[in-house]
């Protein structure tokens, strides 16, 4: 339970920890609030040679109002995040799943882009990034690029943050008036990962279902969007909503652990999907 | 928080409070929960070096090859030992508990010899000038293992062409113990109903606060040594250790100071104490181990891990003839202290508190390679009684009667007791009805089946399941001849020194090793009445050999119930000598002395009087003490109890399962405990709050899951799953009392009560709320995965 050795850097400023991590290789990783990093070092699962220290980093910090979307800093610890005005007037499925992040010790330290970033498969905030059309903000040595939700997460553990790359904050466009969320996190203590988690934004018109977006927790690699529940609710009223539920596990591929086994997850992304769906839509 | 029977105290009919039965706010805990106090871990010793051990990540491998020479290049490192390399220093870790004649008992190396036969078994260790250097050492290590097919499923063991784990043993059996009380073929065929279920109780790993931890340190240029660990049994760690190292016992000082936690894992001779002292020995420095919490997912013994074969048998009327149950108990890769008989401490109580013509018992002990058994929290009595209450909801339900209704009709009746039960044990007192009716009210019994049978009708996606558990357990461990007759190495005596010193305070010297429990105020609160002094002038010394030289140490709920009979005996004895002192001052007949409040008065003459302190001060200045009296104001008593004490009560849960999802739910749990005398009820209080989490624990949550080829799986907290507070709702508990009978002060014991009673609450909660389902069974841990595959297989018509 002690870390291998490793240098460590504490930059001033996000120019100079872009250039720490590019000279540090490919070894060299960033720090952020250290809530999966630090365990990871001290299992030694992850043997960086070099930490670049962000998480004093002023200019990560904190939420801002940008005209049709709200620019979350990467370096926001979560409970900003899920307290801060701007976040629950516009993007308050941000706070609700936030809310259900580990244990409030770990909501001060932990990081919105850390968790990003670290991109577990049973993380949550990444559903939510996905389901809201986020855009996320990188910089590298080549200066700054913008990927969609739908690219930065490529694999387990893995995004399209290159070695050298840091990211710094994470774009997400107001959805204006219509709409309203649920995100349904299961697990099987309270503070613990989630087995599954369905995450539901829905636009009611006119009494049924406008458009909804469904995004699921721990069904793969990554976060996913159930394309065929999201098609089938166009339109659905209150009835509609079981029988596109039953679609949510299609085209998903989700691990067997020691919690589930992949057949028991794909029963409760339905389950949930419906659940979701049906408390966001609040017919 | 009601009593219904009024408790007794030491000392009827004084004007100030009995310090017995007042919920006294627990005076070690500012340093506890603060942790600003001496622990194994901050203990200070210069210059000590730290131990890395060298554990196998392979469950059954020969080891052909290590090449320490890397390690011991790197600066820091001081040396690396193999088995090899310590020779006759490599003792054995001791197993006291031959439990058959005929029992397999292997060697058990501090450092496997050729073979490892677990992961996390020790193939080497270490001595570096610092823990981080010792981490990075131990990676240099390089060790050749030839691995061997590795068995850990107990009947793959138990069968033909099984790898063989101790192969000059031939087999992997390590015992097959029986035990028939009555006739249970006989009682079976005059029964009707005969009912039968293989339940699993499942592997847990306890997981205390602190891990495990030593140090020891050489005593100057002689040949003493002074040994701390964070250990629950320092009394019986000494001589142990004296016994496998040849250090003579009279220079080796064994301290557990403030221990955080142990539940039974850390009554034990681990390797690592034996390693911190031969190694000690061997290089004339303090060594020091500290675990971390990854090894002691692997290297702290487990609990539980039985197959249970349970078969009740009863007539149509509900009135039970017979129960018989066959264990398979998986002991693991070697035998630890106490591992073999950890089954048989069930083995009288799986009657629980029902009468019976016949039971027959018996247990195969099984080699597996996995991490070994051992005592946890209840040891032996939380499987039985969640065998025996499972199995009487099962017949409750195979005979259409209320499950409450079916125990009352079996149960012991309150006047029947002293009662001899079936498997030769005699309950001293207890009083079910009251218990149960008490519960039943408290629970709103009927109103939740009520509920039960709306959702029931209205087809409710979430069911409501009532369980029930009226469970006993034996405490106080142990009359040392019965002990003896189970062919258990050790008594069961206890022993408590009390001084009151010249000034007035006193020290009370017990041999009971708190690690939580709370005896600092607990010990305080009866010497406080027994002397009349007030509890703060009570100073409680524990878990020192030097200070404390006699004692059994703590376990099994053994502290009050033995531990208790000794402080008592010990506080009269001073007693008993300072009224001769105080009537020699008086110039007053002993015999017209009373002693009231801790003072002497002459019986009517409330002017002549004098304070146990006074007397205290007279016997340290001894200038005027009775003639032939020897100076000082001490009292000593070691207490062989007579009897086990039974405590019992009615736990009822009320459990929420979701159908869809499987995921159950506890919403209400009510429990109505008989502990007997409580001495402290803010402590009682804890202890069976703590012990409803663990039990509740094993039911929902925990459970240690290892892959075919050894790996533990669930060898972190994210994947070992601890409930907190957040998981489990209010309890509500209540109290009857009815005093034991074998012990002065009538308590019975209260450690485990919880932890035993509540397991089978929950399960027997979860089996009824999914019984139309046509469900009679599920797994633990009831996850909602295996609720959900439970129901799955109910409806599509299969065995649950």
């Amino acid at each position: 339970m002690i870390p291998a050795a490793f240098d460590y850097v504490r930059p001033g400023s996000l120019d100079e920890a872009v250039r720490a991590l590019h000279e540090g290789g490919e070894d060299a990783k960033v720090l952020a609030g250290g809530q999966s990093l630090m365990p990871m070092l001290r299992m030694r699962l992850a043997t960086p040679s070099l930490l670049v220290d962000c998480s004093r980093l002023g200019e990560l910090r904190g939420v801002r109002d940008d005209g049709d979307a709200i620019v979350i800093g990467a370096g926001t610890p979560h409970h900003e995040v899920m307290h801060d005005a701007l976040v629950r007037a516009h993007a308050p499925l941000i706070a609700t799943v936030t809310a259900t992040v580990a244990d409030p010790a770990i909501r001060h330290r932990g990081t919105f882009g850390g968790s990003l970033a670290h991109a577990d498969p049973a993380a949550d905030l990444p559903t939510a990034a996905l389901v809201l059309g986020a855009q996320f903000s990188i910089v590298g040595p080549g200066g700054r690029r913008t990927v969609a939700a739908a690219d930065f997460f490529t694999d387990f553990f893995t995004t399209a943050l290159a070695a050298d790359e840091i990211l710094e904050s994470v774009r997400i466009p107001k959805l204006g008036d219509g709409w309203s969320f649920d995100y349904q996190k299961f697990n099987r203590t309270a503070q613990a990962w989630a087995i599954v988690g369905v995450a539901a934004a829905v636009r009611r018109s006119n009494g049924s279902i406008a458009e909804a977006r469904v995004g699921l927790t721990n069904m793969g690699a990554g976060p996913l969007r159930a394309s065929a529940t999201e098609a089938a609710l166009a339109g659905a009223g209150a009835d509609g909503i079981a029988a596109a539920a039953e679609q949510a596990a299609q085209n998903t591929s989700p691990t067997s652990d020691l919690h589930a086994q992949a057949d028991f997850r794909q029963h409760l992304a339905r389950v949930l999907t419906r659940r979701a769906v049906t408390n966001a839509a609040r017919f | 928080m009601t009593e219904t029977t009024e408790a007794g105290t030491a000392q009827a009919g004084t004007a100030r409070t009995p310090a017995i039965g007042s919920p006294v706010r627990r005076k070690e805990d500012d340093r506890l929960v603060t942790g600003q106090t001496t622990w194994t871990d901050n203990v200070a010793l210069p210059g000590a070096l730290h131990m890395g051990l060298v554990r196998s990540p392979i469950a059954h491998a020969r080891i052909t090859g290590i090449d320490t020479s890397a390690a011991k290049a790197m600066p820091g490192v001081v040396d690396v030992f193999t088995a090899a390399d310590l020779g006759d220093d490599n003792v054995k870790i001791p197993c006291v508990w031959p439990v058959t004649d005929d029992i397999v008992m292997p060697d058990f190396h501090s450092l496997a010899v050729d073979k490892v036969r677990q992961v996390g078994d020790v193939v080497a260790v270490v001595l570096a000038q610092d823990k981080v250097t010792a981490e990075d050492a131990i990676e240099n290590v390089v060790v050749d293992y030839d691995p061997l097919p590795a068995v850990v499923d107990m009947e793959a063991a138990l069968a033909d062409g099984s790898p063989i784990l101790h192969e000059d043993k031939g087999t992997n059996q390590c015992y097959t113990m029986n035990f028939p009380c009555g006739d249970y073929e006989a009682a079976k065929a005059a029964s009707d109903v005969v009912v039968s279920r293989r339940f699993i109780n499942q592997r847990l790993i306890p997981v205390a606060m602190e891990p495990r931890a030593v140090a020891c340190s050489p005593m100057g240029t002689s040949e003493e040594y002074t040994l701390w660990s964070a250990t629950q049994v320092p009394h019986v760690l000494r001589v142990l250790l004296a016994l496998s190292t040849g250090v003579p016992e009279n220079q080796l000082r064994v301290i557990a100071p403030d221990v955080g936690g142990g539940f039974g894992s850390k009554l034990q001779m681990y390797r690592e104490e034996a390693l911190a002292l031969v190694l000690a020995r061997r290089l004339g420095r303090p060594v020091r181990w500290t675990e971390t919490r990854s090894e002691n997912m692997v290297a702290t013994h487990h609990g539980r891990d039985q197959i249970q074969d349970v078969e009740i048998a009863a007539t149509r009327d509900g009135t039970i003839k017979g129960l018989k149950v066959a264990l398979t108990a998986n002991m693991g890769a070697y035998l630890q202290i106490i591992t073999p008989g950890i089954p048989l401490l069930g083995m009288f109580m799986y009657n629980g508190i029902y009468k019976m013509d016949a039971y027959d018992f018996s247990c195969t002990g099984v080699f597996t390679n996995t991490t070994p058994t051992d005592a946890y929290r209840g040891a032996g009595r939380p499987e039985a009684t969640y065998a025996i209450e499972r199995i009487v909801d099962e017949l409750a339900a195979e005979l259409g009667m209320d499950p409450i209704e079916l125990r009352r009709k079996n149960w012991i009746a309150h006047e029947e007791f002293p009662y001899q039960t079936i498997s030769g044990l005699t309950y001293d007192t207890g009083n079910y009805e009251a218990a149960t009716e008490k519960a039943l009210e408290l629970f709103k019994y009927d109103e939740l089946r009520a509920e039960q049978q709306r959702r029931r009708e209205s087809n409710d996606l979430v069911q409501l399941g009532i369980g029930v558990s009226t469970f006993t357990e034996m405490c106080g461990l142990a009359p040392s001849r019965t002990l003896g007759a189970l062919k258990y190495v050790a008594g069961g005596w206890e022993n408590c020194t009390i001084r009151v010193l010249p000034l007035g305070k006193v020290e009370l010297v017990t041999g009971t090793s708190p690690h939580g429990q709370g005896h600092v105020t607990s010990w305080s609160q009866i010497a406080s009445d027994v002397l009349g002094v007030p509890v703060e002038d009570v100073e409680v010394i524990h878990g020192d050999t030097a200070r404390s030289p006699y004692g059994m140490d703590t376990y099994g709920s053994r502290s009050l119930a033995v531990g208790g009979q000794a402080i008592l005996r010990a506080g009269q004895k001073v007693v008993e000598k300072a009224k001769l002192i105080a009537a020699h001052q008086m110039e007053a007949n002993p015999d017209d002395l009373e002693f009231v409040d801790g003072a002497f008065r002459v019986k009517g003459d409330p002017e002549k009087s004098t304070t146990i302190q006074a007397v205290a001060f007279e016997a340290f200045t001894a200038h005027n003490l009775p003639d032939g009296m020897e100076p000082t104001l001490s009292g000593e008593s070691t207490v062989d109890p007579a009897d086990f004490s039974f405590p019992h009560g009615t736990h009822l849960a009320a459990m929420e399962v979701d159908t869809e999802t499987g995921k159950a739910t506890l919403r209400s749990y009510v429990c109505v405990d008989d502990v007997g005398v409580v001495v402290n009820p803010l402590i009682v209080e804890g202890q069976v709050h703590g012990g409803i989490a663990q039990g509740v624990a094993q039911a929902l949550y925990e459970g240690a899951v290892y892959d075919a080829d050894g790996n533990l799986l669930t060898a972190s907290m994210a994947d070992y799953l601890l409930p907190t507070a957040l998981d489990l709702p209010s309890f509500v508990t209540d109290r009857t009392v009815t005093p034991s009978t074998t012990h002065p002060l009538g308590t019975k014991g209260v450690g485990e009560a919880g932890t035993i009673a509540s397991t089978p609450a929950i399960i027997n909660g979860v089996v009824d709320a999914l019984r139309p389902y046509g469900v009679n069974d599920v797994p633990m841990p009831a996850s909602p995965e295996h609720v959900w595959r439970t129901l799955q297989a109910a409806k599509a018509g299969g065995a649950a």
